[in-house]
């Protein structure tokens, strides 16, 4: 697939004026930047960019990880994924003096635990990864991840997962609520039962197609992303975003300044770009999430800022994707790579 | 196979001695971009799995042992047979290899019918076999899931006319799988076929027919015997590629019934990923290919002596 989304990516690279004053290279998730951003940013400073894309954190960091240095300036990449690509060495630092609206960032995400002080990252958007479900088909209540994991008649073979383990998993365990990076063994042979038997009732294993499955009715039910939910429902789905009373996982993403970034100077432009709130707000507008920048409100749709996707009613749980240590880690890279081998 | 034609000889006098200069290009290409990534991925095959992706540099039988063992989900069970891997590999020899019998069921009318139009329609007909190539890949497979959708066309229509009361759930089922494939390679059979049946000669049938043979009978003893290289010709182009596909297991398919080609992608693209799996299970591939090909040269030589 992500050789696909790269292909459609480079049909989207501004071959623009060939006098540009440099370049800027972006590695970004599908679907999460307006076209017309870009280009605008591509005018202002007079910058050729272009564009891959990538549909999961963990295919983010294969990519970066078989790929040659120096290919991305920026990238955009989730909460816990900043934390193992520092690790990793993949990111580079900048100075807050270096960003002039870096006074922008909303005081909250400035310490943030994968990136303390924001020495190597801005915050892009937040939002939550949950599950919605068709309401013409399904009428019953919408509270519980059970409708995912032992869905009921009516949505049997008519659900879509994610097809990422970090998000998959951490939802399953939610579900059965265990920790996560769990070392049990009994707890990870539950949590490899539970996907194991829930996987006879999903119809399709799928990121990219996550908003078209449930708009076409392919999928009556589907784990999604808020922001991608609401686009969905945009689009005429019936859908309703359920908001779990086992809770579901938040996420921010963040502009990370990569290592050997070939272009550092506009990296930083860009960066800059987007903390100003009329930018960030214009992220919003197109993705639906919610920006974590200063100032937004005033630019935003208000159907947008008020969709219920981005507003979830109080008393909500909401847990974060840990990193795990490898031993643990590789437990868990087992039981996606069983889930996903059998027929 | 070329070359064995009467007048073969007369022709050779003139690159005799330029052999090998002639050769050089295609020896250099072949050598870089194909013999080059097969041993870089034989090397890969034997290393050790590097944590989130990549490898390190330790000799190890791991891959191999994964593949061909199951240790339990810890890894500390007494080895037993995998049969997962095996599976995966069986399902798509058996996906491929019905993609390649349906194509043949459908091509060889097909060609058979615009090789005997008259020579001077036979370009417009050929033209036509080729317009879907003008659509990338990735287009037609997402269409075809389109069409064949709860709510698509196809179900639309049974359903308007009666045949069935409920829609037929296609998306994401093995049929949807083998139609991708089929309609994806159905025009590797049927060029090569095409250009076998072009060169029969008529006056075969006409022979056969005049000794009182029947029309199962010519098709038998006269068309295939001679038509035959290129329908095998015509059976791997359709089969070898088949077996590699990824995309329509992943779009029609919904990613969830695998096949070899999913399998190895999935070893390179997330973070679970695992290379030297991924390059192990691509060696075994690529001996189950290089089995079939042998098999055909082989074949192939008995019947040029």
């Amino acid at each position: 697939m992500k050789t696909i989304l790269t292909s459609t990516a480079l049909a989207l690279t501004l071959a623009s004026a060939s006098d540009a004053e440099g370049k800027l290279s972006i590695y970004h998730w599908f679907e999460y930047i307006p076209q017309e951003l870009l280009d605008t940013f591509a005018a202002e400073y007079d910058v050729e960019v272009t564009m891959d894309t990538f549909d999961s954190n963990e295919a983010l960091l294969a990519a970066l990880k078989a790929g040659k240095p120096g290919e991305y300036d920026v990238a955009v990449s989730g909460d816990y994924m900043v934390q193992i690509m520092a690790d990793e060495g993949m990111l580079n630092t900048f100075e807050p003096s270096e960003l002039a609206n870096f006074g922008n960032i909303q005081d909250q995400l400035v310490d943030v635990s994968f990136d303390p002080g924001r020495k190597s990252s801005i915050p892009y958007q937040w939002g939550s990864t949950s599950f919605s479900v068709n309401k013409e088909v399904y009428g019953g209540p919408l509270e519980s991840l059970s409708l995912i994991f032992e869905p009921p008649a009516e949505l049997k073979g008519k659900v879509n997962v994610l097809d990422t383990s970090g998000e998959t998993l951490t939802l399953a365990s939610l579900y059965l609520d265990i920790p996560q990076c769990s070392s049990d063994r009994d707890q990870l042979k539950a949590l490899n039962t539970l996907v194991q038997t829930a996987k006879a009732d999903w119809a399709s294993f799928g990121s990219d197609v996550a908003k078209d499955v449930l708009v076409s009715g392919d999928a009556a039910a589907g784990m999604i992303w808020s922001g991608f939910s609401a686009k969905a429902r945009g689009e005429g789905a019936p859908i309703e975003y359920v908001f779990p009373k086992e809770g579901m996982i938040v996420w921010m993403d963040n502009v990370v300044l990569l290592k050997d970034a070939p272009n550092r100077e506009n990296a930083l432009k860009f960066m800059d770009f987007l903390l100003e709130p009329e930018n960030a707000a214009a992220v919003t507008n197109y993705a639906q999430y919610t920006a974590g920048v200063k100032g937004v409100e005033a630019f935003l749709d208000p159907e947008v800022a008020n969709s219920p996707e981005s507003n979830p009613p109080e008393g909500v749980k909401g847990v974060f994707v840990e990193a795990c240590a490898q031993d643990v880690q590789e437990m868990y890279d087992a039981i996606w790579t069983n889930l996903k081998k059998l027929a | 196979m070329a070359g064995a034609a009467p007048g073969g000889a007369s022709r050779s006098e003139i690159y005799r001695g330029n052999g090998p200069r002639l050769m050089l290009p295609i020896w250099v290409f072949i050598g870089i971009f194909l013999v080059m990534p097969v041993v870089m991925m034989a090397v890969h095959s034997f290393l050790t799995k590097e944590f989130r992706g990549g490898v390190i540099w330790e000799f190890t039988f791991a891959a191999y042992d994964q593949f061909f063992f199951d240790r339990g989900l810890f890894g500390d069970e007494p080895p037993k047979i995998e049969w997962t891997y095996i599976g995966i590999f069986w399902r798509s020899i058996w996906q491929a290899g019905l993609a390649t019998v349906f194509s043949l069921l459908i091509g060889f009318p097909t060609a058979w019918f615009i090789a005997t139009r008259k020579p001077n329609v036979r370009p417009g007909w050929l033209f036509l076999i080729t317009i879907p190539y003008w659509v990338n890949l990735l287009i037609r497979t997402v269409s075809m899931k389109f069409l064949i959708r709860d709510t698509g066309p196809l179900n639309e229509f049974l359903l308007w006319s009666g045949v069935i009361s409920e829609p037929l759930s296609l998306v994401n089922t093995n049929f949807a799988v083998q139609l991708g494939l089929f309609y994806s390679y159905l025009p590797f059979m049927v060029l090569p076929v095409y250009a076998a049946v072009e060169r029969y000669d008529f006056s075969l049938s006409e022979a056969a027919a005049d000794l009182y043979s029947d029309n199962w009978t010519t098709l038998r003893l006269v068309i295939l015997p001679v038509v035959k290289p290129g329908i095998v010709a015509g059976c791997i182009l359709v089969f070898v590629p088949s077996l590699g596909a990824f995309l329509a297991p992943d779009l029609l398919g919904g990613a969830k019934t695998f096949m070899i080609g999913s399998l190895i992608e999935e070893q390179f693209k997330g973070a679970a990923g695992n290379w030297p799996f991924g390059a192990a299970a691509a060696m075994i591939l690529l001996a189950i290919v290089l089995g079939v090909l042998l098999l055909h040269a082989h074949a192939q030589t008995r019947v040029e002596r």
